[in-house]
């Protein structure tokens, strides 16, 4: 290594690997990333109103056990 | 993989698993180390990856990286997100991982762990990860829809329907099984059932904080749950020790019955952000660790496996569970080697997350390897025990006695030694008076996980720590499937009943809510009350049932593959699917017929049936039962699942009988006759998006 300058990246990939983890933790509870949604909306509908994050946490959990979903494996 | 493995390491690999598996089969008389299974496996596990799962995406399914999937179409930033395949393996993989692949393990352990290992290897990669992958990519092909809709549009409404009824007598028995596994592990436990009482008031308040304090936070109060949760088993210690705390906890089967059905009922009814979610999240989170922490353990410990490689139960006289080896292993180690389970979730949630097809493989086929090694570690954990502690926690009362002098006598009878004083020894180490007739598989995997956790890191009492966590882990997620279960079980009924009386079908109106969630949980409470009060232990009269189910709906699953293969013109590989089912197919029905009709008691239906009505006719009396109202009530059991196994085995036949039809119309047809959504091109600005995941 000796004098070698550490690159600029260097510690994003720490942080991408870190926020992959929490993006797969909070799927595996049925709660999709809320950046992407946001971005999303902003995107393609930026005439609909975007939800804050508590009401979207809310309206995710409604939706894996409200309904349809909530099938668990055995 | 850029460059990786040439082809000589990848034959090097082969080799190596095949050397592996060699030695595990045919060292015989001296203890094989866990480590050579593992091995044997994982390569195994690779090879086909490599080869064998690349020939289904290229050549049978034939998928196209440039078309565009449900979710990148349909794309809402909710229930359709194009999601980066590493994510989406973590959700896939824990949406399939369950009880399933821990416990079948643990009871198929009787016949030694030879035939198990031999099944669960040749069974995932020939059959429960070719299911997975096929019906992620059928799902994914036509717009993420259900099992029971991909059925009702390939091959007609009416085994549309009769596929969805399969499903829901499937969803009664799991939670009846999973329930009864809870029941027998907490039965005169007082340290185990005080820590999952705990785990209500840990999850309520987990809930009302995510609600109102710091909404949507799950991750700070998971770990502020998670160090609750550590200090409950702590204080379970201590609770279970105490003169007048100690015999407070302490409940008998039939208690816990009552008690887990009505809590089933209120915890179906409440708001899901008070006690649903939350304990959801922290069994999730929960079960991932512990998965990863066994098999880091696996590695460190390299255990030595003390149960022989093929047992004298091969016969068919097992006492854990009755059934000679073809077809009753097939059926007894269901998750872990094929799922029809899986099914509903490949053609569930993954399909509207998958960014693009070709990581259908990835995690379809991969995620389902990855089950297949978590009942390999179970498998390991079973067989690390002392056979004969094995033999006395898994044999009903009935057969070995209920002092540890008989069992260990009895047990040691059949060739597998032990002492009084290991058996006494064995009980208080890990904390429980008892450690006798505990079927289910969760104890003895707990018993197991808490070996090698405890040689992992060592102390003086936390082999009863480690033990009543993996019980209270287990414990954990199998009470959330039974919330989630019935809560969906519930919304089916609605709808079934909804056809009948429209009113019923309003699903936020309190009287339809209460009515349905009442049925279902009195279908499921009904089974679980039978198989906690079954003289031959419970685990004998449902595992079957669930085992034949489960399987049944494999069956359906990849029956519908080959159809579909067949509409799509690619009759010369229909044979991936084919082989499976065929296999499938001969072990259910054979196994649906021999429970049915099989001359002796502890295996036939019938044939128990007719012992009881005899003996009652005759006014003699079979212990362990009281009186007659008691065998009446266990003569009317059998002939009930003697029924639900009939059902079973019919839902199968005429769904074979409309796929052979659908095939014929399709050979027929010289044109594709498939429903596939059209082909939609991936744009280039999409493809850009997918590369930045």
């Amino acid at each position: 290594m000796g004098t070698a300058l550490v690159p600029l990246d260097h510690y994003a990939v720490h942080r991408r690997v870190w926020r992959r983890m929490v993006q797969t933790a909070r799927l595996c509870c049925g709660v999709p990333d809320y950046d992407n949604y946001v971005r999303h909306m902003l995107d393609k509908h930026p005439d609909r109103e975007v939800m804050d994050y508590p009401t979207f946490f809310r309206e995710r959990q409604e939706a894996r056990f409200g309904g349809r979903g909530g099938f668990r494996c055995c | 993989m850029k460059g990786g493995f040439g082809k000589v390491a990848w034959a090097a690999l082969a080799l190596l698993g095949a050397f592996c598996l060699g030695t595990v089969a045919l060292r015989r008389g001296e203890p094989i180390n866990a480590l050579w299974i593992v091995a044997a496996a994982v390569s195994i596990y690779l090879v086909a990856y490599r080869y064998y799962s690349l020939f289904i995406a290229s050549k049978v399914m034939q998928l196209d990286p440039t078309r565009a999937t449900p979710a990148v179409i349909n794309n809402d930033g909710l229930d359709y997100v194009p999601t980066n395949k590493h994510v989406l393996f973590g959700h896939h993989f824990a949406a399939i991982a369950g009880a399933g692949p821990l416990v079948g393990p643990v009871l198929a352990a009787q016949m030694g762990y030879l035939p198990g290992v031999l099944w669960l290897i040749a069974g995932v990669v020939l059959a429960g990860a070719v299911q997975d992958f096929m019906v992620l990519v059928i799902s994914s092909r036509r717009n993420g829809r259900s099992l029971g809709d991909l059925v009702r549009e390939e091959m007609g409404q009416v085994p549309g329907t009769i596929a969805l009824f399969g499903a829901f007598l499937i969803m009664i028995i799991i939670l009846a099984v999973l329930a009864m596994i809870v029941v027998k592990a907490l039965t005169d436990s007082p340290w185990g059932m005080f820590t999952v009482i705990a785990t209500i008031p840990i999850a309520i308040l987990m809930g009302v904080y995510m609600r109102f304090i710091r909404p949507g936070k799950i991750g700070e109060i998971s770990v502020v749950g998670l160090v609750l949760l550590l200090f409950a088993i702590w204080l379970g210690g201590q609770v279970a020790a105490h003169p007048t705390w100690g015999p407070a906890f302490t409940f008998t089967g039939t208690q816990i019955t009552w008690m887990l059905i009505g809590y089933g009922f209120v915890a179906a009814v409440l708001p899901v952000w008070l006690l649903l979610a939350p304990r959801d999240y922290l069994s999730t989170f929960l079960k991932i660790g512990t998965i990863i922490a066994l098999a880091i353990g696996i590695v460190i410990v390299m255990p030595e496996l003390r149960m022989p490689a093929l047992t004298q139960f091969t016969d068919g006289t097992g006492p854990v569970w009755k059934g000679s080896m073809f077809p009753f292993l097939f059926i007894t180690i269901a998750c872990g080697a094929v799922s029809g389970f899986h099914a509903l979730i490949s053609s569930g949630t993954t399909p509207k997350l998958l960014a693009n097809e070709s990581q259908a493989r990835y995690i379809g086929y991969g995620g389902m390897l990855m089950e297949s090694f978590v009942a390999i570690m179970a498998m390991v954990a079973a067989s690390i025990i002392d056979p004969g502690v094995y033999f006395a926690m898994n044999s009903p009362a009935a057969i070995i006695g209920t002092d540890v002098n008989t069992v260990a006598q009895t047990v040691s009878s059949w060739g597998f030694v032990v002492t009084p004083e290991v058996l006494t020894a064995t009980a208080k180490e890990i904390g429980e008076n008892s450690i006798l007739s505990r079927a289910g598989g969760a104890p003895t995997l707990a018993v197991g996980i808490a070996q090698i956790l405890h040689s992992v890191l060592p102390g003086e009492g936390m082999m009863a720590f480690w033990y009543h966590f993996a019980i209270l882990f287990e414990a954990l997620f199998i009470l959330t499937a039974v919330d989630a279960g019935t809560r969906a079980g519930r919304f089916m009924l609605q709808d079934l009943l909804g056809n009948f009386v429209p009113a019923l079908r309003r699903t936020e109106a309190w009287g339809p809510n209460l009515l349905a969630t009442g049925g279902c949980v009195a279908l499921w409470g009904y089974f679980l009350y039978q198989g906690v009060t079954d003289p031959l232990g419970g685990i004998n009269m449902l595992w079957p049932l669930f085992g034949i189910a489960n399987q049944m709906l494999a069956g359906i699953a990849l029956m519908l593959c080959t159809v579909v293969l067949f509409k799509m013109k690619r009759d010369r590989y229909a044979w991936v699917s084919i082989v499976p089912t065929v296999w499938l197919l001969v072990c259910t029905t054979a196994a649906g017929w021999i429970k049915i009709f099989d001359a002796t008691p502890a295996v036939g239906f019938l044939a128990q049936a007719n012992k009881y009505r005899d003996a009652i006719a005759a006014g003699e009396l079979i212990a362990p039962s009281k009186d007659f109202g008691q065998m009446q009530q266990v003569m009317v059991n059998n002939y009930i699942n003697a029924g639900l196994t009939a059902l079973f085995l019919f839902v199968v036949l005429s769904v074979l009988f409309y796929s052979i039809g659908a095939i014929v119309k399709a050979r027929r047809n010289p044109q594709r006759s498939d429903r596939e959504t059209p082909y939609i091109a991936l744009t280039s600005e999409q493809q850009a998006a997918q590369a930045r995941l």
